[in-house]
């Protein structure tokens, strides 16, 4: 594990940029695309329909507001501050990944296409993806790299109970960075009917400002939980990091709030020096990978490698500081 | 240097770098020079090209393999140039530059003496540090406009495009297709509105009966995957198979059009 400190920008400036961050670095078939969903998510966010249906799905479906549990036995074991857990896992899915899942699944509807694709590394997105197009209607295709489908049975065989296409993913390293790869490559070729469901806070804007802006509900139900139990803000709130969609679901609402520590962990790797990147400063630097300038795990020549994590869950070689994630 | 067109149509021949070996890659470049094309693009091998089929994923792989980096194909275009004054672009995806850094990136590249770039996964609206750096140095800057991109991304295509604009046949990544889809034609139509460079059209051209329709409405055609496939299929006689194709491509492909003249 390594930590890094993370310069928070709360809002993206004009293009879905944070600082030097982010942006749209992709073939050009596909900018019209991007204009075309950001467009009708800028529609969205202020359209009332829209957000009372998701609110309701987020509800009557995916089972929100998630508790917020007291661990009193972990609390006193640690012995030092009082841990409560917010519980994403209690959603339908078994994870934070519908918040996004439902959101986008709205957009699809109302931009009028019929198809979505997704990426899935451990396959809780691509379960995520497939619940909500079997809930819409949607045709369903989800790319995982060989290496995860084999890791992951039992992801797969969910995906295709409810009624999703699973593609494995031969090339490269047979992992979620490949399953990306694949993922654009059917959508510069099908992007006049697919969408692509993208379910990190990465890739060209406005995924990263959409991905978040449908998380942020967990750190606002938290917000409100946490002052109802305590009547103060925490002093620390911490999340693990992967594609940084659940980080920046509890994060994003306490980022005015000075007082609160954000803290990111994630896996890092098996020691050679690239893989603990996040302290060997050397290795990051602003790289672009598959839309945005993310922070990005490279080798000398401005490539990317996959990383090596420490546990075989989330494996992603981009860290995403675009958005703090 | 400007870049030439003088044959109608023109071919512009792509190359992964450093497939199999750099040394190789030169002995290719001049070989398909000497056989008719009039471009050469010389692609940086990337580890996620997003944009590319099957068969240039492959040649890349293999390039990376052994270590192939940008600065190596400037200086492979260096030697190139030394031996031609035939057209020259660096063809590559935009992290390599991005970690060069786009003021050393355009000084090598006019250092190489190549003719310009071509950026694969920049678009317009985030080229404006490279077309700077590129324009300061008198180096073409190529774009790509696809048949998804509205009138008014023609536009500023057309506006920061330099030396040709590369138009994108259809939807999708690079490799051979059977049929010339009718998105091309109706394209290369829009893009004149806006400008009168040259238009080189590309993806998925791979037979002389393609390229002879790609010169019924553009000045060019790419042919990339077609010839990577060549380099990979015949080992050890790589250049010589591609100047067999490429010859037989041009004078099939330029049949009828000489004879319409």
């Amino acid at each position: 594990m390594a930590t890094a400190k993370i310069q928070l920008r709360p809002t993206a400036s004009s293009a879905g940029r944070f600082g030097v961050y982010g942006g749209r670095y992709v073939p050009e078939t596909l900018m019209a695309a991007l204009d075309e969903l950001e467009r009708h998510y800028e529609k969205a966010k202020r359209d009332r329909n829209f957000q009372k249906r998701l609110n309701q799905l987020l509800h009557t479906y995916a089972g929100r507001p998630t508790p917020l549990f007291f661990a009193q036995r972990l609390t006193k074991i640690l012995g030092g501050a009082k841990v409560y857990l917010k519980r994403e896992d209690l959603l339908h899915t078994g994870a934070h990944k519908i918040n996004n899942c439902l959101g986008q699944a709205l957009l699809v509807e109302r931009m009028g296409k019929h198809r979505v694709i997704a990426e899935t590394g451990a396959g809780q997105h691509g379960v995520a993806t497939a619940t909500v197009c079997a809930l819409l209607g949607f045709e369903c295709v989800v790319y995982m790299g060989t290496e995860d489908m084999r890791r992951q049975e039992l992801n797969v065989f969910r995906m295709r109970l409810l009624g999703a296409e699973v593609r494995g993913v031969d090339s490269g390293s047979r992992t979620l960075k490949d399953a990306i790869n694949e993922a654009m490559r059917d959508w510069v070729t099908n992007v006049r009917t697919t969408h692509y469901l993208l379910g990190s806070v990465l890739g060209a804007h406005p995924y990263p400002t959409m991905v978040r802006d449908f998380h942020k509900v967990t750190g606002r139900e938290a917000r409100a939980q946490i002052l109802k139990a305590e009547g103060r803000l925490p002093k620390a709130i911490i999340a693990c990091v992967g594609g940084g969609s659940n980080s920046i679901g509890i994060f994003y609402e306490f980022i005015k709030d000075k007082k609160v520590q954000l803290i990111g962990v994630e896996a890092g790797g098996e020691g050679n020096a690239w893989a603990i990147m996040p302290r060997a400063s050397a290795a990051v630097r602003q790289a672009c990978c598959r839309g945005p300038t993310h922070m990005c795990c490279r080798m000398r020549l401005g490539r990317f490698r996959q990383r090596t994590p420490f546990r075989r869950v989330l494996i992603i070689p981009p860290l995403v500081r675009s958005t703090p994630g | 240097m400007p870049l030439r067109f003088q044959n109608r149509p023109a071919l512009v021949a792509y190359l992964t770098c450093g497939d199999p070996d750099l040394a190789i890659t030169m002995d290719i470049a001049l070989a398909a020079i000497d056989a008719g094309a009039d471009v050469v693009e010389l692609g940086v091998p990337f580890s996620d090209p997003v944009a590319d089929g099957p068969v240039i994923q492959r040649a890349s792989e293999r390039a990376l393999r052994h270590g192939t980096s940008l600065l190596q194909v400037l200086e492979l275009a260096r030697k190139i140039r030394k031996k031609s004054q035939a057209g020259l672009i660096i063809f590559t995806y935009l992290n390599p530059v991005l970690r060069m850094g786009m003021e050393k990136f355009s000084a090598a590249a006019q250092d190489a003496c190549v003719d310009g770039a071509l950026i694969t996964d920049l678009p317009v609206e985030e080229s404006r540090d490279y077309l700077v750096e590129m324009q300061k140095r008198g180096l073409a800057t190529v774009f790509l406009a696809a048949p998804t991109s509205t009138d008014a991304r023609l536009q500023q295509i057309a506006r920061a495009s330099s030396g040709f604009v590369y138009a994108v046949s259809r939807t999708g990544v690079t490799g051979a297709r059977q049929q010339m889809p009718e998105d091309a034609p109706k394209l290369v139509g829009r893009l004149r509105r806006y400008t009168d460079l040259p238009v080189a059209v590309g993806f998925g051209i791979s037979t002389s009966a393609q390229f002879e329709a790609v010169g019924k409405f553009a000045d060019a055609a790419v042919v990339g995957s077609a010839i990577v496939e060549i380099i990979e299929r015949n080992p050890g006689k790589e250049a010589e198979s591609v100047a067999q194709f490429v010859r037989q491509f041009l004078v099939s492909g330029r049949q009828s059009s000489a004879l319409s003249r």
